[in-house]
């Protein structure tokens, strides 16, 4: 199969505007018959919904949420970045596009990834008219903070919450069309396959999980927009019901999987604390403005810490090690995510993880307590201030700047953070790997569309903070709404889709029988411990580091497990009523298939880049080693049941930048 | 620790409910969903079926998760969602009653999960500001105070949960609709279409059978984004306003 990323031709700033004022359009009164599905309503999904509303077009919506406002992309807390130079620091589209590709350590494609850049500064337009409250200064103007990995300002906010600001932004924009009648809206509806006809995504199985109905649904393009499959893991800072099923169905059908092993695994979480663990917990990126990473250097303090027969703040300055200011001096705890992930394991592994586990490190803010609290005693005019009176300002201070994530903490741990530092361990958070789709975000099949953080696009091996609500949105309100047309203008003349075609009985038939299998097994274990055994396996073999023996062991361990699977869960109930546990048992059956490619995609990428690092590439001081000449590719998995996956490559081609080892030492 | 439950257990809207008792040993350090969690593997497990209830990010900013622990929606800590209650707000040997947000407009579906579904529909009705994709001017063209952003921020943190509603003696969406309004009004945006939102949302929610406002603040303490009354003011001002002005 040959991959065409379709990147149009020309100047790295001239190929979006040219494309789009050239592309072929679709009349209003065609707009007026055709239909399209949009399955998702997290950023991506419902600016979808609501753009190719607004233009005309008949949609149906999906989400599997009780409402368009629950999706997963509600929990975002940093914020959006985009290419405005407000702050006259020297950004602009060129910089944000260069710090995009490097971040991904350039894995990812140029055309891309500079649309996407051009598209930011309209999405803050398009958000502020919408009445999206981001941060402002005194003069009423937007504000800006800074996030990891490069050097300007140029990060929108609303506090710790701009995805739920975001999310209902453009919940309000599909509501709207939904009054106008333009969107069909679906709530408690499951995608649980696609349906095509001679080649062409032409339809979905729903089930309704209010009555457990099988539904069929038909149009003349399918746009999937569902998310991230960070829960392959079982634990993770994604919501519990993100899954990859949509997407997985897809591929069922002939989709590809892109990078699928890309993984974000995000340096600072709340670490587990028990068995019982259902999710982790982020604490935002901007803490390592601020806060200080360290072990104790002694494994006898250590010993003494875990045993509770110690403090962290009793140990001496001279005993810690500050082990990212020690190896990185030029960007300290501010390198980037997948460099901090790896640094913090390091640690842990070398036997001075600071919790009974032994995984979990400190995030320290008694510096910047100092710092502040001189600062600000020094100009409110207070002279000479005890150390106290120091600390007691300094802690106002980092209260006003992050109040809201020190009182989380101090909700899921029952630990204050102004009086011992907080306890950090990486975890799970976002994949960059997805369903491969080329320049207008069509899939190899043609028709079916993939946005947001389903689809691989932009972020190569790495996705860069602030970057995720970025694309979700442009993806949505600028892009497809324009490269859907590539696709539908060929279809004016195709009439509704009926789901008579044999396609569709051919597809819910396969759904039912898999439901069938599933509530058939009536076993002796929880679709949840299976899935938290699918977690383990993925984490150890496929987790922060990777390397070829423990890659070939795990997916030998997913097989084992899907077996048992298959022969001893137990899901209760029965398909024609509300089962949660049935919608459960199902995404896991999709994860267990996943997990293996995932293994498949590590183990052949020989190289160490980004979220992927493989023990056997790192250099002697145990960074990341990659390597150019036989991987600057994007690797696109065809599924084969039973068999090994099938690699197709889409070379990666950079005309504007030039590859080099990243450095933040 | 060791706890007994008292869940409410109702197989659809039709069927009459009622209370069943558990027993659960959990830790203080899982989260309340994360023990009702140990209840359901020990059901599943024990053949029978599993308590339904709604969540998802279990981080307090999604909204799902919706019931009335010991008589108060989302439990007995201030400006605390279900999801982000621990176990060590509680005692060994505690009985806990856990039970649906109850309202006429919030139907139950199964166990502790209901029908918010009118909530969407408020929203519908003109809960939004009416601008198209690409009809938007830079976004620093217009400024807005920050103390007013920072106003209008506060009130769009409402997660849309309804507990509110199920605090209210009357089963009144009052809280939310206000929230929405001030959410937009406070901001120039939102200011064109003002009066026209207020009177739509008001009406759908008078449709979708919430009952009447009598200013109790049942609603403001139990919301758990802390959601100002001083907003249901608000509205009740542009409300008389606009139906004043209404031709
Ligand atoms: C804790 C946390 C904080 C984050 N903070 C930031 C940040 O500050 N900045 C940033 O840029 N990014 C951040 N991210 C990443 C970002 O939030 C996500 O990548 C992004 O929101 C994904 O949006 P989406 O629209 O692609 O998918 P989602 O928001 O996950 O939406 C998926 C939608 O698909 C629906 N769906 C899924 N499967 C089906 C199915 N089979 N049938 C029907 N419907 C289905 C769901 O109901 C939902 O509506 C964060 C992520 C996490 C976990
Ligand atoms: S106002 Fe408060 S209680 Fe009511 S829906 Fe919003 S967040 Fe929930
Ligand atoms: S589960 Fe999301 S708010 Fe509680």
């Amino acid at each position: 199969m040959i991959l065409e990323g379709k990147v149009p031709p020309g100047a790295l700033d001239e190929k979006w505007t040219k494309y789009r004022s050239t592309m072929p359009l679709v009349a209003p009164n065609n707009k007026r018959r055709i239909e399209i599905i949009v399955v998702g309503t997290g950023l991506a999904g419902a600016s979808a919904a609501a753009t190719l509303g607004e233009l005309g077009y008949k949609v149906k919506c999906f989400t599997f949420h009780d409402s368009p406002r629950r999706a997963h992309s509600i929990a975002a807390q940093g914020g959006i970045n985009a290419a405005k130079n407000y702050q006259n620091d020297g950004d602009s589209v060129y910089r944000l596009f260069y710090d995009t590709i490097k971040g991904g350590d350039y894995r990812s494609r140029e055309g891309n990834v500079h649309r996407l850049a051009e598209a930011s500064r309209e999405i803050i337009d398009q958000c502020v008219a919408q009445g999206v409250p981001f941060a402002r200064e005194y003069g009423g103007l937007l504000a800006n903070r800074s996030f990891g990995g490069v050097q300007v300002s140029r990060t929108f906010y609303a506090r710790g919450q701009t995805g739920q600001q975001l999310l209902l932004g453009a919940y309000q924009a599909l509501e709207r069309q939904i009054s106008l009648g333009s969107v069909t809206m679906y709530n408690r509806h499951e995608m649980l396959d696609l349906v095509t006809i001679d080649g062409k995504a032409r339809g979905i199985i729903a089930r309704n999980l209010l009555t457990g109905k099988l539904e069929r649904h038909a149009a003349h393009s399918v746009v999937m927009a569902t998310g991230g499959y960070g829960n392959v893991y079982y634990l993770s800072t994604n919501a519990m019901g993100c899954n990859v099923s949509a997407g997985w169905r897809a591929v069922k059908r002939g989709a590809l999987m892109a990078n699928p092993c890309y993984t974000q695994i995000h340096p600072t979480c709340i670490p587990v604390s028990g068995e019982y663990q259902s999710k982790l917990t982020l604490m935002s990126e901007s803490l390592r403005n601020d806060g200080r990473v360290w072990v104790p250097k002694k494994k006898e303090d250590v010993e003494r810490i875990r045993e509770g027969k110690l403090s962290p703040v009793d140990i001496a300055e001279e005993d810690r090690d500050y082990y990212l200011e020690r190896r990185y001096p030029a960007f300290g705890n501010l390198v980037p995510r997948d460099v901090a992930s790896r640094a913090a394991k390091k640690a842990t592994d070398d036997g001075f993880g600071v919790n009974k586990t032994g995984l979990a490190v400190y995030l320290d803010f008694e510096a910047a307590f100092e710092r502040y609290g001189k600062s600000e005693a020094h100009s409110s005019g207070v002279h000479n201030p005890d150390a106290a009176t120091v600390r007691k300002m300094g802690q106002k201070v980092v209260e006003a700047k992050y109040g809201n994530l020190f009182e989380m903490y101090e909700k899921i741990t029952g630990e204050n953070p102004y009086e011992t530092p907080m306890k950090i361990y990486p975890a799970v958070h976002y994949t960059m790997g997805g369903i491969w789709v080329d320049y207008n975000l069509e899939t190899n099949i043609p028709g079916l569309f993939a946005l947001g953080e389903l689809n691989f696009s932009d972020h190569g091996a790495n996705r860069l903070g602030a970057s995720a609500l970025m694309q979700g949105l442009a993806d949505g309100y600028f892009v497809i709404p324009y490269t859907i047309g590539s696709f539908l203008s060929k279809e004016i003349r195709t009439p509704a889709i009926s789901t008579d075609d044999p396609a569709f009985a051919a597809a819910e038939e396969d759904t039912r029988n898999r439901i069938d299998q599933l509530l058939a097994v009536q076993g002796k274990q929880t679709v949840d411990q299976f899935h938290r055994r699918l977690g383990l396996i993925m984490w150890e073999y496929c987790g922060m580091s990777r390397n070829a023996t423990g890659l070939q062991e795990g997916r030998k361990q997913i097989q084992e497990l899907r077996a048992e699977f298959y022969q001893d869960v137990r899901v209760p109930g029965s398909t024609m009523e509300f089962n949660p546990e049935l919608e459960k048992a199902l995404r896991v059956a999709d994860f267990m298939e996943l997990g293996e490619m995932m293994m498949e995609d590590a183990l052949n990428r020989e190289e160490s880049c980004g979220g992927h690092f493989r023990e056997e590439y790192q250099s002697a001081e145990g960074e990341a080693k990659r390597n150019d000449e036989d991987f600057t590719y994007v690797s696109a998995w065809e599924w084969k049941d039973g068999d090994d996956s099938v690699l197709h490559k889409e070379p990666l081609v950079f005309e504007n930048v030039e590859l080099k080892t990243r450095s933040y030492k | 620790m060791k706890l007994n439950l008292k869940v409410w257990r109702q197989k659809n809207g039709q069927a009459k409910g009622g209370f069943e008792t558990h027993q659960v040993v959990a830790d203080e350090h899982m989260s309340f969903l994360e023990m009702l969690d140990v209840l359901n593997q020990d059901l599943i497990i024990g053949g029978k079926e599993p308590l339904a209830f709604e969540h998802d990010c279990r981080e307090g900013i999604c909204g799902a998760c919706s019931m009335v622990i010991n008589g108060r929606p989302h439990g007995p800590n201030k400006g605390t969602t279900a999801c982000q209650l621990h176990m060590r707000s509680f005692k060994d040997g505690d009985t806990i009653h856990i039970e649906p947000f109850r309202a006429a407009s919030f139907p139950v579906i199964r166990d502790l999960v209901v029908d918010r579904s009118a909530f969407d529909r408020i929203i519908e009705s003109g809960g939004y500001v009416s601008v198209n994709t690409g009809q938007a001017q830079d976004a620093n063209a217009i400024p807005v105070e920050k103390n007013q952003a920072g106003e209008s921020f506060d009130a769009a943190t409402c997660i849309g949960c309804g507990a509110c509603v199920a605090a209210c003696p009357n089963a009144s969406a009052m809280l939310f609709v206000s929230a929405k309004v001030s959410h937009l009004a406070l901001l120039p945006q939102g200011q064109v279409e003002h009066e026209n939102r207020v009177q739509s949302m008001v009406t759908q929610m008078d449709k979708e059978g919430f009952g009447a406002c009598s200013n109790t603040y049942a609603c403001e303490a139990e919301c758990p984004k802390e959601i100002s009354i001083e907003n249901i003011a608000r509205l009740n001002r542009s409300y008389l306003g606009a139906s004043l002005s209404s031709k």
